[in-house]
């Protein structure tokens, strides 16, 4: 356990030294989710309706643009050879890499969404759901994230390819995050869709390790 | 068990799928065109559908067999991180497009049919969705295995993607599902009602045994000139 701490200290003491790459995803999160009110037109109903499904949708994205170089750093300077040889589980390495992941993007989008949400009018009550879904929702979109991260390490095209892999996985939190708002809504039962989001997080946590270490000891070879 | 360790070995494979292949392919063609018949001219148009429910005979078998070959892939990628079955890695390369295929044809019929009976070419219904992911899970593995300059590497990546995929395919049905009918209730016609006549069943059925020899046979021999081109390939690096 002691080297899982250590290894997240040292990815997120990694990020505090260069924030410029933490700041660039954020950024792209506010730029996507601004592009939205241009394209569809800025009439308030409309905007209520969609906020939540763009502001998981950007929030996916800007997850994804930032996982590409969540081990290819690490393989390039030889940090996942003295994983694969360290006498403790590169399972929970993995995990500790997706859990520093979390901290860095999915946390800050979580915080920042509901600052977005504001401009698309959604209500005080609205703004804390969609903080919470966000919260819940983004730990699997660290962990299949980085699973496809770890399958597509030193692949060619890696950033379009990892894409492809993770977003079709990562449709039922998508569909489940985006719900719990809709369901907010309409009077629907918003508690079943946290409970499910909740479910799918702890899915994700039980396999991907197992899957994102099979690949990086492939990766190693 | 043992039998198929007996084809892991991609020469002795190569043997056997030459002596099947002829007699395999002769026996769909024969089958495909009586299916046809049986599809085309001999069976009755629905008292609704007219003759549109013909496109059933293709649609249908094309969907199983898309998510047969999913399963296939995932059973390969198993064997292979298992046993590292050397001959799993090239079937799994070979099975990904034709199973892609079968998906694309059921995804393209699916919308032929549904212009003249929904009147749209899409719908975004449960069903649907789910068979346009499982294509886009396809791709992932098509598009996994081919990415890398050691071929190996490719076949370990795309057969932990297909067991993952595997995993998943059930948690993305059921999550469409529920996504669709939180947005609107089944208010899409659907095929079927309470049973389906002999007269329709019976091609159904033969059609798709006929399509499930076209999936074997397509998979053999692209398996087989998988061999040939990986055995070009490391004759290539040795000379």
């Amino acid at each position: 356990m002691n080297g899982f701490a250590a290894l997240v200290a040292r990815d997120l003491r990694l990020v505090w030294r260069r924030p410029g790459d933490v700041a660039v995803v954020l950024a792209f999160f506010v730029v996507a989710t601004t592009l939205f009110p241009l394209g569809i037109g800025p009439e308030a109903n409309v905007l209520v309706r969609i906020a939540a499904g763009v502001l998981w949708c950007a929030a996916l994205f800007a997850a994804l643009l930032s996982l590409d170089r969540l081990f290819a750093s690490d393989h390039e300077d030889g940090t996942l050879d003295l994983l694969l040889l360290a006498p403790w589980p590169l399972e929970l390495a993995a995990l500790a890499k997706c859990c520093a992941h979390w901290i860095v993007t999915g946390l800050p989008l979580a915080a920042l969404a509901p600052v977005l949400g504001v401009a698309f009018g959604l209500e005080p009550e609205v703004l804390l759901a969609l903080a919470a879904t966000l919260l819940i929702g983004t730990p699997t979109l660290s962990l299949i994230g980085g699973l496809a991260a770890a399958l597509t390490l030193g692949a060619r095209k890696s950033g379009a390819l990892l894409a492809l892999l993770a977003l079709p996985l990562c449709v039922p939190t998508l569909i489940f995050g985006a719900g719990a708002i809709e369901a907010l809504a309409t009077g629907g039962d918003f508690g079943a869709h946290i409970a499910i989001l909740a479910a799918l997080a702890l899915v994700a946590l039980a396999t991907t390790p197992w899957a994102i270490a099979a690949a990086l000891r492939q990766a190693g070879e | 068990m043992a039998d198929l360790h007996f084809l892991a070995s991609p020469a002795r494979f190569r043997r056997l799928s030459q002596r099947v292949l002829p007699s395999l392919a002769f026996a769909t063609v024969l089958m495909l065109a009586f299916g046809l018949y049986l599809a085309l001219i001999q069976s009755p148009p629905d008292y609704q559908q007219g003759d549109t429910v013909r496109i059933m005979f293709v649609h249908v078998p094309s969907a199983w067999l898309a998510m047969a070959g999913y399963g296939l892939l995932a059973a390969l990628g198993a064997s292979l991180l298992i046993w590292r079955h050397p001959l799993a890695a090239l079937m799994a390369r070979a099975a990904a497009p034709v199973g892609a295929g079968f998906c694309a044809v059921c995804l393209l019929t699916g919308a032929l049919w549904g212009r003249p009976m929904w009147g749209a070419y899409w719908v975004w219904d449960a069903r649907l969705t789910s068979m346009l992911l499982l294509f886009f899970l396809y791709l992932g593995h098509i598009a996994l295995s081919r990415a890398y300059d050691e071929p190996e590497r490719g076949d370990r990546a795309a057969a932990i993607l297909a067991l993952i995929g595997v995993i998943n395919l059930p948690i993305i049905k059921f999550s469409v599902d529920w996504w669709n009918t939180l947005h609107q209730p089944a208010s899409v016609a659907r095929l079927g009602g309470p049973s389906i006549h002999p007269s329709i069943l019976v091609p159904l059925l033969w059609m798709a045994a006929t399509l499930f020899l076209l999936f074997v046979l397509l998979v053999l021999l692209r398996t087989d000139t998988e061999i040939d081109r990986r055995r070009l390939e490391n004759a290539e690096v040795q000379s």
